[in-house]
């Protein structure tokens, strides 16, 4: 009996594996082996005659040439990734402090007071998550520019109504990414304040606190786990937005670090300076990636 | 009739008040008119440029700024710039819809089976693919799309830039969420179906494929829903991996030509049919959905947040 039970224990294994090898050969082959590409291309040469890449597979010969070149476009004379870095930080900071401070009236007013109207407003927030990036930012450009809607709009209530917004304006980018990744930010915070359990609130209440601390002690602690993954879902993706930037501005003045990552990837003979930014970045967003993975991984263990 | 009663008032109250302020308001917690005022200028916001978008993929006259009369020229009628007969056009349309059908249908499957898998075989090695797999979920877009670049077009040459490469990379950037929807529904489900069929006989296969496939039916279907319309709107990954103008979906054709290029209402059509295909497939889902799931008695809040991944 023992026997059998072994058996039909390890063919089970084998088959829990079989269904799991698909897609765990797909990750390795298409997720991790081209990390591992962009290490070889970083560490590796160039062809001086074509200016092409010469990866190098083995980390022993690695070179630091690619990893120098970009130090000194971060460092040197004329050094141009310093302040797109900088740049970077600024925008994405202001634009997820304004987003926040949009979308969480928004979400608790959804999850914790719509009442009947519930789905109503649910199908609303979730309805811009349909609509792909590019169309909303589309809009935006019909609307902004010279001549558009919105310069008429402004000139009709007697402002000046020839600004060029999509002329290089910081404003208009960090409204941008604002705009493009709010519905995101919404539907996670909605998804965590939903949970909260109305009885604490009731129980603060109950108890004495008034209407605002009830909320400064009560509810904004609760919604901790929902602002700190509300902001890695807004920041994760803004950092290495170059898209939101080259369509709402396009101008040298406003370049963020995705645009210059891209940018040297098509450069004949920068590609390997690419590589090496590119893991710059991948390093940078390792932390707050890996806290969000494992804060992840330890919520779905407790539910399992 | 809006009674309001402020907590002062509930305090002092006797039972019976409290009893008659029950019946008219289930909640003691006053309307917040500010905060439902400001969601739904949020809403306006967030949907009227785009319905001003669709608007004018309807204009008669060239312009994305002035209406100048109905007309569907922009679809069918103008003989060169429309997307029936713009040959860039409707090749970038079909396009989006083969990226879509084929990574759903090489993604779900996969995902489907992976999160069996995993969930099944509690192993070191299945926790790290996990934790691999919401890796792969959380990294910013442009790095893995330029990692995948760089595996093509260095490495996996064989591949190459263009529709295999898109599919490729397009499947594994959605890979999470067949696999993190159906883990979830797996862990709701429990064991005990499986081992009731096994007991009564099934081979562990045949528990699988007829007791718990059905039942995992739902999450399957909305994962699939997601996959194809985040397929659909993609554009980083895409824009990476294409190589030359036939083989560039929408998203893409849309990036290249804002500023100049091709003319302006013919964009805001292209546009609306990717809009059109997502919101469509967001509607079977939908439906589809609320079907499956008829015996379970969710609430249509349930239905909506689980056809939208949360």
């Amino acid at each position: 009996m023992a026997d059998r039970g072994d058996t039909s224990s390890r063919r089970d294994r084998l088959l829990w594996m079989g269904l799991a090898a698909p897609g765990a050969i797909w990750l390795l082959v298409l997720f991790v082996v081209p990390f591992y590409v962009m290490l070889a291309v970083a560490g590796g040469g160039i062809n001086e005659f074509f200016q092409t890449v010469v990866p190098v597979w083995n980390p022993l010969h690695w070179s630091s040439w690619n990893l120098s070149g970009v130090w000194r476009d971060i460092t040197g004379n004329g050094a141009f990734i310093g302040p797109a870095a900088l740049r970077t930080l600024v925008y994405t900071a202001v634009a997820t402090v304004i987003s926040l401070a949009i979308a969480y009236p928004v979400a608790y007013f959804v999850a914790r007071h719509a009442g009947r109207r519930k789905a109503f407003y649910l199908v609303l927030l979730i309805a811009p998550f349909w609509v792909s990036y590019m169309m909303r930012m589309l809009a935006w450009i019909d609307l902004l520019q010279q001549g558009g809607i919105f310069n008429s709009a402004l000139s009709s209530v007697g402002l000046p109504g020839n600004t060029d917004w999509l002329g290089g304006k910081s404003v208009t980018v960090i409204f941008g990414l604002v705009y493009g990744y709010i519905p995101y930010l919404i539907l996670v915070l909605y998804a965590f304040l939903d949970r909260i359990d109305q009885r604490l609130i009731e129980a603060a209440r109950d108890l004495g606190l008034s209407k605002a601390r009830t909320f400064w002690q009560v509810t904004i602690p609760l919604s901790k786990p929902a602002l700190i993954a509300g902001t890695f879902i807004t920041v994760l993706p803004m950092l290495g937005d170059y898209y939101t930037n080259q369509l709402l501005s396009g101008a040298p003045g406003t370049t963020m670090i995705g645009n210059v990552i891209e940018g040297q990837l098509d450069a004949p003979g920068y590609t390997g300076q690419g590589a090496v930014l590119s893991l710059m970045l991948l390093v940078v967003l390792l932390i707050p990636m890996t806290y969000y993975v494992v804060s992840t991984a330890r919520a779905s263990r407790e539910n399992a | 009739m809006a009674v309001e009663l402020d907590d002062a008032q509930i305090a002092t109250t006797s039972g019976a008040g409290l009893r008659l302020a029950d019946r008219l308001r289930p909640s003691p917690w006053r309307q917040p008119w500010g905060m439902e005022g400001f969601t739904c200028l949020y809403i306006l916001w967030s949907i009227v440029p785009i319905a001003i978008a669709v608007l004018f993929s309807f204009n008669k006259g060239a312009s994305q700024s002035s209406w100048q009369g109905f007309s569907t020229k922009w679809y069918v009628g103008n003989s060169v710039q429309s997307v029936l007969h713009n040959p860039v056009l409707h090749q970038a349309v079909i396009q989006t819809l083969v990226l879509a059908v084929l990574t759903t249908a090489i993604c779900v499957p996969i995902g489907v089976a992976f999160a069996i898998g995993i969930d099944r075989w509690r192993s070191r090695t299945s926790a790290t693919l996990n934790l691999t797999m919401i890796f792969s979920f959380v990294i910013p877009e442009l790095l893995l799309a330029i990692a995948l670049f760089l595996l093509v077009t260095q490495a996996l040459t064989f591949i190459g830039l263009g529709t295999e490469a898109e599919v490729a990379g397009l499947v594994v950037w959605n890979l999470s969420w067949p696999a993190v929807i159906v883990r979830a529904r797996l862990v709701s489900i429990g064991r005990s179906y499986e081992e009731a069929a096994t007991d009564l006989g099934a081979s562990r296969l045949g528990a699988i494929r007829r007791v718990l496939l059905p039942m995992l039916m739902p999450a399957v279907f909305a994962s699939a829903v997601l996959v194809f319309a985040s397929t659909v709107d993609d554009f980083v990954i895409v824009e990476q991996l294409s190589s030359t103008a036939a083989t560039q979906p929408m998203s893409v054709l849309i990036y290249a030509n804002v500023h100049g290029g091709l003319s302006g209402p013919a964009l805001n059509a292209l546009a609306t049919i990717m809009l059109l295909f997502s919101l469509l497939a967001a509607l079977i889902g939908l439906l589809a959905y609320r079907w499956m799931t008829r015996g379970e008695r969710q609430s249509s809040v349930e239905a909506l947040t689980n056809i939208a991944g949360m």
